[in-house]
Parts: structure tokens; sequence; C-alpha cells
């Protein structure tokens, strides 16, 4: 029983670590949106810890693959905005 | 298990709007929608969980006989699928929406884009 | 410096609400009366092992119809907003560096794998975790390997629009068929039962979320399409 709620733990900490990290950045725009990707994938680990199978493999597939790849070919067209 | 779920999905919500409300690169703002919707589906589906049950699936080791002991609820679980594909629409569009901005002015930041303003 | 501390106002006061929220939060007991009726009669009634299943295509299958057409709307105003302008009718002189010879024939060699992976979730859906949304993802990751490894090639839109169009019309027509010879708007019992953890079994589950499925990964496909071939600014 200990084991699931410390593992629950870790990836709470971990989620919110890479959140701070998305959002608050001076880093460059790709570090930004790859820490948005690996917040949505340790959720969709969550999800499974949460017994809810169905809804881990389409947050795994759509919410942290396409959309981290629909951003990354947005950054590639508009690459002299990146720099703010 | 379903507090500290709720909790870091509060959390995701408040770090997202922090984000999408301010920073200035229409592109990060983005990025922060995208985490906020993540927030909210987790505490969505942390509100179905029951301690001790599993997943709603039936076979061999949930059987028909006791079902209604054993799983826990999945109508959060249903919605939350939904929820999901359609925020992953949102955000295709607000991209598609950020490059037309971008192919007018030639900037991505918001404060340059004034026509609106009186 | 005002703008920044009325935000830290704004989420401490949103802060404060959640706080509240959790705080008189108590998790059931026992599952509500909804939830009850769902688990006990899912096997007896549809004869699908998945109830998350059952209850997205049978018992709240109007809910997938809406979900189905905001996708439909999406894909349909993403091409919209991105559509190349018609006088630029020549091609773009793109000088591409030739992608590497492991990008290529890794893609022949999986290709194949992902297709046949995807048509399996969303085939199995009313007996493992899966289902039509997520298959139709894993198609459109393959139309993706495809975009990465020739990006110079020119795909056709109306063999992805006409697979669309013709998935979602086959899924409103089984709907309405569902209306005609059983109990309601996509009613599984149009083909028969069997029984509980067989591949042919759940009446027509299988087939509206292979629909959906394929409707699904069409539209992904279709926007990534119309992002790939924007111009480079």
């Amino acid at each position: 029983m200990t084991l699931s709620i410390g593992l629950a733990l870790l990836l709470a900490i971990a989620m919110v670590v890479s959140a701070i990290m998305a959002t608050r950045g001076r880093r460059s725009l790709g570090i930004s949106i790859l820490a948005a990707g690996l917040a949505s994938l340790l959720a969709s680990v969550m999800f499974l810890l949460l017994g809810a199978p169905d809804v881990a493999m389409t947050e795994a597939a759509i919410g942290s693959g396409l959309t981290t790849f629909l951003f990354f070919f947005v950054l590639g067209r508009v690459r002299r905005g990146e720099h703010d | 298990m379903a507090m500290i779920a709720m909790a870091s999905g509060f959390l995701l919500i408040l770090i997202g709007l922090f984000g999408a409300l301010s920073n200035r690169n229409i592109l990060r703002m983005i990025v922060a929608f995208a985490v906020a919707n993540t927030g909210v589906n987790l505490v969505l589906v942390a509100v179905g969980y029951m301690d001790g049950r599993t997943a709603p699936i039936l076979n061999e080791a949930v059987p028909v006989a006791e079902a209604t002991a054993r799983i826990i609820d999945p109508v959060p679980q249903a919605l939350v699928l939904t929820a999901i594909v359609i925020g992953v629409g949102v955000t295709a569009l607000m991209l598609a929406y950020a490059y037309k901005l971008f192919k007018t002015k030639g900037t991505l930041d918001i404060s340059q884009y004034t026509d609106l303003k009186w | 410096m005002i703008k920044r501390f009325t935000l830290m106002l704004l989420l401490a006061g949103l802060g404060a609400i959640f706080a509240g929220l959790m705080l008189d939060y108590v998790p059931d007991a026992e599952l509500n009366r909804t939830a009850d009726y769902y688990a006990k009669n899912t096997a007896a009634d549809l004869g699908a092992a998945n109830i998350v299943t059952a209850i997205i295509v049978t018992y709240r299958g109007l809910d997938t119809l809406g979900e189905v057409t905001v996708l439909f709307l999406t894909a349909a105003i993403v091409g919209l907003v991105l559509a190349r302008e018609k006088h630029e009718q020549s091609q773009p002189k793109r000088e591409h560096p030739p992608t590497g010879e492991l990008l290529t024939t890794g893609t022949r060699l999986l290709l194949p794998l992902i297709l046949l992976f995807g048509a399996y979730v969303f085939s199995h859906g009313h007996l493992t975790p899966g289902g039509g949304f997520q298959g139709g993802a894993i198609l459109a990751s393959g139309m993706l390997l495809m975009l990465l490894s020739h990006p110079l090639r020119r795909f056709g839109h109306r063999t992805i629009a006409v697979v669309e169009s013709i998935a979602g019309l086959a899924f409103v027509f089984i709907g309405v068929l569902g209306i005609a010879l059983a109990g309601g708007f996509l009613d599984n019992r149009i083909l028969p039962i069997g029984t509980l953890g067989e591949l042919v079994s759940a009446g027509a589950i299988p087939l509206i979320y292979s629909f959906v499925g394929l409707k699904v990964g069409a539209e992904f496909s279709s926007m990534l399409l119309n992002l790939s071939e924007t111009e480079e600014l």
C-alpha cells in the first residue's frame, strides 16, 4: 500500500517541477515545450495509478505525443520570433 | 492517494494560469494552456477514485458477479476521454492562429498587437 | 508591478477556493446509483467487457457524436486557416538535405507494424483498455513518421478526406439503424451480442468504434499534413 502512495508522491513532485520549468523559464522555447510534454507523460502514469488505463493510454498518445509534435512543427516555422 | 492527485492537479491549474497571464510570447502562453488542461483532467479523474478498488474492466480478475463491489466509478473516465481529445483540438487551432498572426506582423510578442486597443 | 500584484492576488483567491473544495472532499464508500447501474447491467445488456467503452459508445453515445463533430470542425478550420494562396501553384524551391538512411529504412520497417497495432487497438476496444481514439492517434503517428522521412513528397489530401467522410457517414448511419431496428440511437443490439470476452461480441460496438478510430486518425493526419505544408517564414 505504501509503495503506490510513495510513487504517487514522487510523480506529483516531478510533475509540479516540470510544470514550473515549462511556464516560468527564461530558457529557450524548446525546453519549455519538452517540459510540458514531460508533465503530461507523468500525469499519464498517475492516471494508471488511479485505476484508469483507458485515460492513461489516451493522455500518453494524444496529450503528450501529438501536442508536443504540433508545438515543434509550429516552432520550426516561426524561428525568427523565438527569442523573447 | 486521491488527495495527492487532486492537490497536484489544482497546482498544475494554478501554474498554467500564471504562465498564461504573465508571459508575452504567444507560444509560451499556449504551452501554459496545455499544462492547465492536463491539470483539469487530473482533478476530474481523481474524483472517481475509491480506495481498495480496481479499474472498471470485467475479466477473470473482476468477474461479473462481484463487479459492483470491486470497481471504481467509470463515468469520470468517459468524460475525461472526451475532454483530452477536445483539448488537443483546441491547442491545434490556437497554434494555427499563432502561425497566421506571425505571418502578418513578424513578431510573436503580444504587446505589439495593438490594433484592437482604443 | 501593479499587474504582477493583481495576478498574485487572483491566484491566491483561486488557491483559497481550491483548498476549501479539497478539505471538504470525502471519497465515496459505495458506488453511486448511476455507476451501480452501469456495473450491474453492462455484461447482461450489452455484452461488453470494458465498461468505459460501453458508456462512451452506447449509454452516452450522443456525447461521442458531439465530440466527433467538434474534431471535424477543428480539422476543417485548421485546413481553412492554413490554406495556401491560389496563385502560388508553382513548386516551391526548397533545398532539403536528404534524410538519413537510418530514418528511411526504419520507416519502411516500422510503418506496417504501427498501422497493424493501431488497427488492433481500435478493434479490441470492447475487451481491453483502448478503443477508437487511441487507435486513431496511433494511425496518425504512422502518418507522421512518413511525413518526417519523406519531407518533399506531396501527399494527396483527397484520399484522407474521402476516408474521413465515409467513416463519419457510416457512424451516423449505424446510429440511425439503431433507431430503426433496436432501442434507440447508437444502440448496439442490431447485431447479436454473443458471449462476454470474445472478439466478435458486444453487438455493433467493434464496428462503431472502428469507424470512429478511422475518422479520428484521418482527422489528425490531415491536421499534421496541413501544418507541414506551410511555408518556412
